[in-house]
């Protein structure tokens, strides 16, 4: 090809219409959203949910900064949304004490800004030994970090409050945007914005050049090394980064609950972020978003209606570890290419097995599961499912758990051999 | 003089019973590259097992059953869920042990309850071996340390002496090549990854009833079986023995010294009444693992004996 | 007298009791084309991690235009100028083979490790990174995941990775690795045109990309250079007929 006609470089590029499309117009449909759900009166529960989907929301995407777009397992992401919350919550006490100062013209509505900082400042100082593995060395560092600094938490009382932890009064301070912080709709605005101002912002660090960068490192650190680039920096500033949004996403929670405990720092909120971006999906950007979203409705919807929604969870990770490791947006993601692709009767002919198989599969256990629990309690309680009184002992019980399995079972059996009969 | 000889004695039971539990994490770490995060609940499940066995027979058809139950609950396990997961990467399988180790956690919090189950000492084993210093020495102390011993000598001599033993040797550092050579590699994987658990439920068998067993024992131990092995060396047998009988030791000793930093620094001017002065090296007892892991992991991550970057 | 682009002096590298590479000198001068041919095991990769900076020397040491460049880290000496391929694909598999260009021309755009910039609004990265594309003939493929490019292409993507950033100093490792007849052919000409004006260090099997490409050839045979020419000397050399050539040489 000896052309001399030199090609464009904008030729390259999506179009000015298709970056709006992909890039733009999502984040106008999140500020939409946002500015329609007030309309409908919310209760006060459902503003609760909100808010905590919210703060859920910039965690998980700060956990996907490391783990989806750098590639980097860790066990103890808490520990930068606890430094953060904890930060926002001694700066709370100092605005509330009225102290001449910077602290006392600082809007409360402001401190995800502090939770931001404390959590890059903790970020720097731990990621500087951490980020030279990646991998297992690095999950196994991020562990046992996690778990010195949940100790230290209930060790040291006059930061960390001990069991019961810091308290604090947001109606401080100057007002921002005339609110003073107190009713629940004054919280909506103020989780909203800083929900939306995290989300462009993690965003726009995917379109940077050291968000490419990561993306690179996460595929093939030697090769980051020959175009001239160190893989351990690379990871030591997205950690920092990570750790910061992750400090944000805790002083928002510092600024909704009023009130910080060392259980923020532990493990169990760690794995539960791990659990969000995971089942989320990894792989695209919204899919924590989708995780988180998720996740907190179960944990406060689903745990009303049922004891072991702890172990549906688990379920639901390991399902779509094992079988959809895309997480939930990568199933989205695929189904609608699939429907564009293939129209929705032919998408629909593919799962016609399988999707009535996992149906089944999981009606089965489901009775299982609240049986058993209900049996566990030892109160006598009998488990209610559409009208029907199932308790442990009786035969239609383990006929209703064992009859949709097996059913389950054969049918995806089934499936799979005509996966294998329908190849050349 | 009499703690210290205790503190020792308890110390290295202690350790004996992590390295049960560690070197069936290292052996499948060794050969699979997996760290399994559920191995901690294996340990848990022989526990519960042996408990339910003693309620209706001896403990020493538990001693014998309840591992070989929980080895093929694991072989079951690597067969269907973990081997269909290897296709997706070492991050999956990870996060599978990460999810199983969760999922196993309900399910006996529903299954036994969510209180500690009531797993005693068998009476055969429930007197006092020796007198030391006017203080008594429990027989099934001296048990765990018979028990464990051995359980070191078989896996030693499997290890180096039988002909099964090399082929797992082979297949710890050339999987492929032992796959060539005719073997059924993945028949291998799954009978190490259920020996692996088999080991640590009959860690669970033993110390379930010297320690607790409860619901959270899975999460207290997991994350210190993980500091065992990262620290003595992933896919080293000796270098698991050593950091067991270490920080067996170290938290051992740890926990009898009620010293506070107020007292160790005082001449550094350190108030035995403030916050920082007020820690004891007791208090900070169950963090010194983690605090070896993270030094470990900085200074030579290879662990102590370790042949292989981790 | 000029320095040499590369220059090995003394060059030792064991990995504990196995003493690969045993003592290598060797001057690259600026502009020329060097091959590197031997048998399996000789430790040309080795040598290639060496110089590279994946390894660092047990003794002796490497330099390049003078500058000592032994025991530096691998990014450090990839921004001196020198770039290397892989023997297998070394590429970002998730992105495109747009995107995989773009990162390697960043660094020498002026780029380093920034945040505060939209990649996409970089105009002298978009038009490099199409200036390459078009080099080595992907530019249709562009927007194709690299993971899902045939082999050969990816064996393409990865030289223009090692040309993107400009660097003076090419090496590559087996580029034609795996291809057939007339991959090989579109290869060395692509070779030829990408490399022109530059230092290349190439290893290679294919004895017919070597006596086309080559201006000097160094045989390594058990981590030691048994000699070092013209292709045409090379050819003749007992020692190398004897220790790898064998009568293949007659053929071209």
């Amino acid at each position: 090809m000896t052309d001399n006609i030199s090609i464009s470089p904008v030729n390259l590029a999506p179009t000015s219409a298709e970056k709006f499309r992909a890039r733009i117009v999502p984040l106008l449909f999140m500020v939409a959203i946002l500015l329609v759900i007030p309309l409908f009166s919310p209760s006060r529960t459902a503003y609760s949910l909100l808010a905590a989907i919210g703060i859920n929301i910039v965690f998980a995407l700060s956990y996907n900064m490391l783990l989806g777009r750098g590639g980097l397992l860790s066990f103890g992401h808490a520990v930068y949304f606890g430094l953060g919350g904890y930060a926002a919550m001694h700066a709370m006490r100092a605005v509330e004490l009225g102290e001449s100062g910077f602290w006392s013209g600082f809007p409360i509505f402001g401190l995800p800004i502090v939770g931001f900082a404390a959590g890059a400042l903790a970020g720097a100082i731990i990621g500087w030994p951490s980020c030279r593995r990646s991998g297992t060395p690095f999950a196994m560092i991020s562990l046992g970090v996690a778990e010195l600094i949940a100790a230290a938490g209930f060790m040291f009382a006059s930061v960390f409050g001990g069991e019961e932890g810091i308290t604090g009064d947001r109606m401080n301070g100057p007002e921002l945007f005339g609110l003073s912080m107190g009713p629940l709709s004054d919280i909506y605005i103020f989780i909203a914005v800083w929900t939306f101002i995290g989300t462009a912002s993690m965003y726009a660090f995917t379109r940077t050049p050291l968000g490419k960068l990561s993306e690179a490192t996460r595929d093939n650190p030697e090769r980051v090394q020959f175009i001239g680039f160190s893989p351990v920096r690379i990871r030591y500033m997205v950690f920092i980064f990570a750790g910061a949004f992750a400090g944000m996403a805790g002083a928002m929670a510092a600024v909704n609950y009023e009130i910080f405990t060392p259980d923020a720092l532990s493990l169990n909120p760690s794995g539960f972020v791990l659990l969000m971006a995971y089942i989320g999906g990894i792989r695209y950007f919204p899919g924590p978003i989708v995780g988180a979203i998720v996740l907190t409705l179960m944990q406060s919807m689903l745990s009303d209606f049922t004891e072991a929604w702890l172990l549906y969870l688990g379920v639901l990770f390991i399902s779509i570890v094992t079988f959809a490791p895309s997480g939930l947006s990568g199933v989205m993601y695929g189904s609608y290419t699939a429907v564009r692709q293939e129209g929705l009767g032919g998408s629909l002919q593919k799962v016609k097995l399988k999707l009535p198989a996992f149906t089944l599969i999981f009606l089965g256990m489901l009775v299982l599961i609240e049986t058993s629990v209900r049996k566990s309690n030892g109160h006598g309680e009998v488990f209610e499912f559409f009208g029907l009184s199932l308790p442990f002992t009786s035969p239609i019980t383990w006929l209703l758990i064992a009859g949709p399995i097996i059913a389950g079972v054969a049918l995806l059996w089934k499936a799979k051999t005509d996966d294998q009969g329908d190849q050349p | 003089m009499e703690t210290i000889l205790f503190s020792l004695l308890n110390g290295v039971i202690y350790g004996l019973l992590l390295f049960m539990l560690s070197s069936g994490l290292t052996l499948i770490f060794s050969m699979m590259g997996i760290l399994n995060f559920a191995h901690a609940s294996f340990y848990m499940l022989g526990a519960y097992f042996a408990y339910s066995f003693t309620q209706v027979t001896s403990f020493w058809l538990a001693l014998i059953f309840a591992p070989i139950l929980v080895g093929l609950f694991g072989a079951a396990v690597e067969r269907w869920g973990l081997r269909k997961v290897h296709a997706n990467g070492h991050v999956a399988e990870l996060l599978f042990t990460f999810g199983l180790a969760y999922l196993i956690d309900e399910v006996v919090k529903i299954i036994w309850g969510k209180n500690t189950v009531d797993y005693q000492i068998p009476h055969a084993l429930d007197f006092p071996l020796f007198e030391l210093f006017g203080a008594q020495y429990p027989a099934y102390r001296m048990f765990i340390l018979v028990v464990a011993v051995a359980m070191l000598a078989v896996l030693w001599y499997l290890l180096k002496r039988t002909r099964i033993g090399l082929i797992i040797q082979a297949s710890l550092t050339h999987p492929h090549m032992v796959g060539h050579l005719g073997h059924n590699v993945p028949r291998i994987f799954m009978a190490v990854f259920g020996a692996g658990c088999a080991l640590a439920a009959l860690a669970g068998v033993i110390g379930g009833n010297y320690l607790t067993t409860e619901p959270s024992m899975a999460t207290f131990m997991g994350p210190v079986v993980f500091v065992v092995v990262v620290v003595g060396g992933l896919g080293s047998l000796e270098g698991a023995f050593i950091a067991s009988l270490l920080i067996g030791l170290m938290q051992t000793f740890a926990i009898s010294i009620s010293a506070s930093f107020g007292d160790i620094f005082g001449w550094a001017g350190l108030s035995p009444t403030s916050e920082l002065g007020s820690i004891t090296i007791s208090s900070l007892a169950p963090m010194l693992p983690f605090l070896m892991l993270v030094l470990i992991l900085m200074i030579r991550p290879n662990g102590l004996m370790g042949t292989r970057e981790v | 007298m000029t320095n040499p682009a590369i220059g090995l002096a003394a060059l030792h590298k064991s990995f504990g009791p196995a003493h690969i590479i045993r003592g290598v000198d060797l001057d690259v001068t600026k502009g020329e084309r060097h091959a590197i041919i031997g048998p399996n095991g000789a430790g040309k990769s080795t040598l290639f991690n060496l110089i590279s900076g994946l390894f660092k020397p047990s003794e002796g040491m490497i330099t390049r235009d003078g500058v000592e460049i032994s025991g530096m880290a691998a990014h450090e000496i990839t921004r001196l100028g020198l770039s290397r391929s892989f023997q297998v694909s070394n590429i970002f598999a998730n992105m495109s083979v747009r995107e995989n260009v773009r990162c390697g021309v960043l660094y020498s755009m002026g780029y380093g490790y920034s945040f505060w910039r939209n990649i996409g609004n970089l105009k002298t990265v978009q038009e490099k990174t199409a200036e390459i594309l078009e080099k080595v003939e992907l530019i249709d493929k562009a927007d194709v995941p690299a993971v899902l490019l045939p082999y050969a292409d990816q064996r393409t993507l990865e030289i223009a990775m090692t040309i993107a950033g400009g660097a003076d100093v090419i090496l590559l490792d087996e580029p034609t690795a795996g291809m057939s007849n007339s991959e090989t052919e579109r290869a060395v000409d692509l070779i030829r045109r990408a490399t022109e004006g530059k230092t290349l260090l190439i290893v290679e099997h294919d004895m017919g990309v070597v006596f086309d490409l080559a201006d000097r050839i160094s045989v390594l045979v058990y981590g030691e250079i048994i000699a070092t020419g013209k292709p045409s000397e090379i050819r003749g050399n007992p020692k190398v007929r004897e220790a790898y050539l064998g009568d293949e040489a007659d053929a071209h």
